[in-house]
């Protein structure tokens, strides 16, 4: 209990934190802090697994967000016959094709030696096969993309509920993974950084431009909810009593039985809000707690000990006759798919996919100053970072705004300079970012929540 | 005939833009190799840097048009340009001072250092946005073009026109002198051979008497210079706004790898490589083969390999490449 102290007490203080806001400000706008930190938590898990774990560098959690959010559609949508009708068929085909190139390069690559014959036929298996990809899928692209381009104009997706695309989320992200992991995980540490940056850059391109898959920059809007509507629960019986339940005393207060129905209204509208959003936290915190229980459970099994063995020391890991590029490869794709998960919640949430909003700053910066400022290497170090970052990212324009009025109080309200700073409001968050991560690396390189390993 | 108007046409669209935009990332991608070569960790605050002594050249450009100084058919950016180059170096030394200098002492591991520059590159982007603001500047004035499209037809007789920006000559031509005087200063200077031996072995440079801290002090200074006349030189050419800065950090990066990191020279090609690569895939050769076909075999496609979409993405897939088949870059650098 005593060594978890200054867990408990930096938690508590984030709850306050989160519950100040609920006072004075609204709760609406608390829950819906609480929300997104609870998804950055798991985000930064999924972070921490790869760094603070095993000491890889995955600056690619866009590209693994976006897929998420993709799988969130692909899921949830209901499937657009007429588009299948037209081009479903050919993308099938196309799909196959894919298949066939990447096997039959794999298969020369395998069975004939290294020469300049061998670096040929893998050219021309590729070229030519490109070649077909293009005279099977153009067509049929232009063809679903032609299907009421306003609305649809996309294959659509399974039209399951939208729960199940957290769990096929993690498996696209986790494939993902793999498929870099395999490429680029050789390289060290700094251009693993570059690598996995670019090409998460190379994932956000594409399921920005091929609108027959999501859309595109058209955006899907509308995804199916888990949790209620609010428009449903202001017009359910119990809601309104619930509603009326819990604001007894302000209803009491006012006598007029027109106003009290006007007050009634207006409360349960608020209320309306406020519940799906506890529904949203409710789901979400589940997640958390059981990515904490399995990670935590990792972290101190054998397979957890091994994992710090070989970030401390590969060469002797090696020795030891762990294989290290397998342990690597296997600790990437888990904590992609772990990050892969936040993305499908992320869209789960806010209801629609946005493919031209995953943007480098906000999806691999961030998250990584939440991971460094948490604590690699400690779950609840992670989740904390997570949410830490998260309050200051979006309390940083009331708190900028205080700290501009109160040096500048000196100056006349209509000053060019005040007047500047107050525009420019939005801007300052990035610089407590910085400032907050440069600070903690200095003088806690570990973070709030060191690293605590128990020997035993 | 045909086959000249073919060659003007691959000219006006790949060869010339290719060419200025190479130009630029190479100058960002010399800096980034060098600091990678010498402070031995990748400087994430690449596009951001470039971005502040751009802005400060801005700034410094509106004060001079108030003034009305300015070089008539030249933009006045060019005089801006020696200021925003001193406050830039100002402003690299304190950071260094600030924040790098106790990493280096403390011999972290560049991976460290990689993201401290994470953290300089937030601050850098606040600065930058708070100063300017995030919106899009354009500051080029003087002379636009040096031959426009209708009066290359007309001295020619030709069906296409060639249309040269002088934004397009200047970038070329401050590259070339910029990036002379770089290596003349690497290969020739007692300074710069310094450098070169520092950056090569660190510990036998330091034990032949090599000061560390004039040739870390003159790698920002190199670096501030080169941010800031390559972050004006793609500003007068497009135009000036911090996000497209940010994102072009990762063509820059791109380019330093492709060129073997660590190796200024290769950054150089890089930058070339990455910019003809972007803009060969994504044009769109239709009419290119409708000059040079014969007429029953006039294509009716695009004959576009990519769309412009994926612009970015070609680079980095040569990135990708380039790291699978030859990790240390084309033209060898660290080996990684």
């Amino acid at each position: 209990m005593r060594q978890n102290l200054d867990v408990i007490i930096a938690y508590i203080i984030m709850l306050g934190l989160i519950i100040l806001v609920g006072l004075f400000q609204s709760w609406s706008i608390a829950l819906s802090i609480l929300c997104f930190c609870l998804i950055s938590a798991v985000m930064t898990m999924g972070a921490n697994i790869q760094w603070g774990y095993a000491g890889l560098i995955n600056f690619g959690i866009m590209g693994y967000t976006a897929l998420g959010g993709l799988a969130a559609v692909l899921v949830s949508v209901p499937p657009v016959k007429e588009a299948w009708q037209v081009g479903g068929l050919n993308m099938i085909f196309s799909v196959i094709l894919i298949a066939l190139i990447v096997f039959s390069v794999r298969f020369i690559i395998k069975n004939y030696k290294k020469s300049k014959k061998r670096n040929y036929g893998v050219a021309l298996v590729i070229i030519v096969g490109l070649i077909l990809l293009r005279l099977i899928s153009g067509p049929a692209i232009e063809s679903i993309e032609a299907v009421s381009p306003a609305t649809t104009g996309f294959l659509g997706g399974m039209g399951l509920p939208i729960l199940f695309s957290w769990i096929v989320g993690a498996f696209f992200a986790g494939g993902l993974a793999y498929i870099i992991g395999k490429i680029a995980l050789g390289l060290r540490a700094d251009y693993l950084a570059i690598a996995t940056l670019l090409i998460s850059e190379i994932v956000i391109a594409v399921i920005k431009h091929e609108d027959w898959l999501s859309r595109g920059v058209k955006n899907v809007i509308g995804l199916k909810r888990p949790v209620p509507y609010e428009i449903d629960l202001q017009a359910k019986e119990w809601f309104i009593n619930l509603v009326a339940k819990f604001n007894q005393g302000t209803l009491n207060l006012i006598t007029d039985s027109l106003e009290k129905e006007q007050m009634l209204k207006q409360l349960v509208i608020e209320g309306s809000t406020v519940f799906v959003k506890l529904c949203f936290a409710g789901l979400f915190t589940i997640v958390v707690i059981i990515l904490l229980i399995i990670t935590q459970k990792a972290l101190y099994s054998p397979w957890g000990r091994m994992m710090r063995a070989i970030r401390d020391n590969e060469e002797a890991a090696n020795a030891m006759g762990k294989n290290v590029v397998k342990q690597h490869l296997l600790i990437f794709v888990l904590g992609s798919a772990i990050v892969g998960i936040a993305g499908a919640m992320m869209v789960t949430y806010d209801g629609l996919f946005t493919p031209g909003s995953y943007r480098p700053m906000r999806y691999t910066f961030l998250i990584w100053v939440m991971v460094i400022v948490g604590g690699s290497g400690n779950n609840f170090g992670a989740v904390l970072g997570g949410f830490a970052v998260w309050f200051l990212w979006i309390e940083a324009a009331p708190i900028a705004l205080f700290l501009i009025n109160f040096f500048t109080s000196g100056l006349e309200e209509t000053n060019a300079f005040r007047l500047h700073l107050i525009d420019s409001i939005p801007y300052f968050r990035f610089l407590m970012m910085g400032v907050g991560l440069l600070l903690i690396m200095r003088y806690r390189p570990k973070g709030i929540l060191p690293e605590k390993i128990k020997h035993s | 005939m045909d086959i000249i108007n073919a060659i003007v046409l691959l000219l006006n669209y790949i060869f010339v833009p290719a060419l200025s935009y190479g130009s630029q990332l190479a100058l960002g991608a010399i800096f980034v190799s060098l600091i990678y070569g010498i402070l031995r960790f990748a400087y994430f605050t690449a596009g951001d840097l470039m971005s502040f002594g751009t802005m400060f050249t801005i700034l410094f450009t509106w004060y001079f048009q108030s003034l009305g100084i300015s070089l008539g058919v030249l933009p006045t950016a060019l005089i801006a340009i020696p200021f925003g180059i001193i406050i830039t170096i100002f402003y690299v030394l304190v950071k260094d001072k600030l924040v790098f200098s106790y990493y280096r002492f403390k011999k972290s591991p560049p991976v460290m250092l990689a993201m401290v520059s994470i953290g300089t590159m937030f601050v850098t982007q606040a600065i930058v946005r708070i100063v300017i603001g995030p919106f899009d500047r354009r500051f080029f004035d003087g002379e636009k073009f040096i031959l426009k499209a209708n009066e290359f037809k007309e001295i020619t007789g030709l069906n296409e026109g060639l249309t040269i920006k002088s934004t397009q000559v200047i970038t070329l031509l401050v590259t070339i002198i910029v990036v002379s005087i770089l290596f003349w200063f690497l290969n020739k200077t007692k300074t710069g051979k310094s450098m070169r031996a520092y950056s090569d072995n660190e510990d036998l440079a330091l034990l032949s008497g090599i000061d560390p801290k004039k040739v870390v002090m003159i790698t920002w200074v190199i670096a501030a210079i080169l941010a800031t006349i390559g972050g004006t030189l793609y500003g007068l050419d497009k135009s000036f706004k911090p996000f497209t800065y940010f994102n072009n950090m990762l063509p820059i990066f791109a380019a330093a790898i492709v060129g073997g990191i660590g190796n200024p020279f290769g950054a150089f090609l890089g930058g070339y490589v990455i910019a003809f690569s972007e803009i060969l895939l994504t044009y769109a050769y239709r009419k290119f083969f409708v000059y040079i076909l014969p007429e029953s075999l006039e294509p009716n496609s695009l004959i576009q390999l990519l769309s412009t979409d994926y612009k970015f993405a070609v680079s980095f897939s040569i990135l990708v490449i380039v790291l699978l088949f030859r990790p240390s870059g084309i033209f060898k650098g660290k080996v990684l």
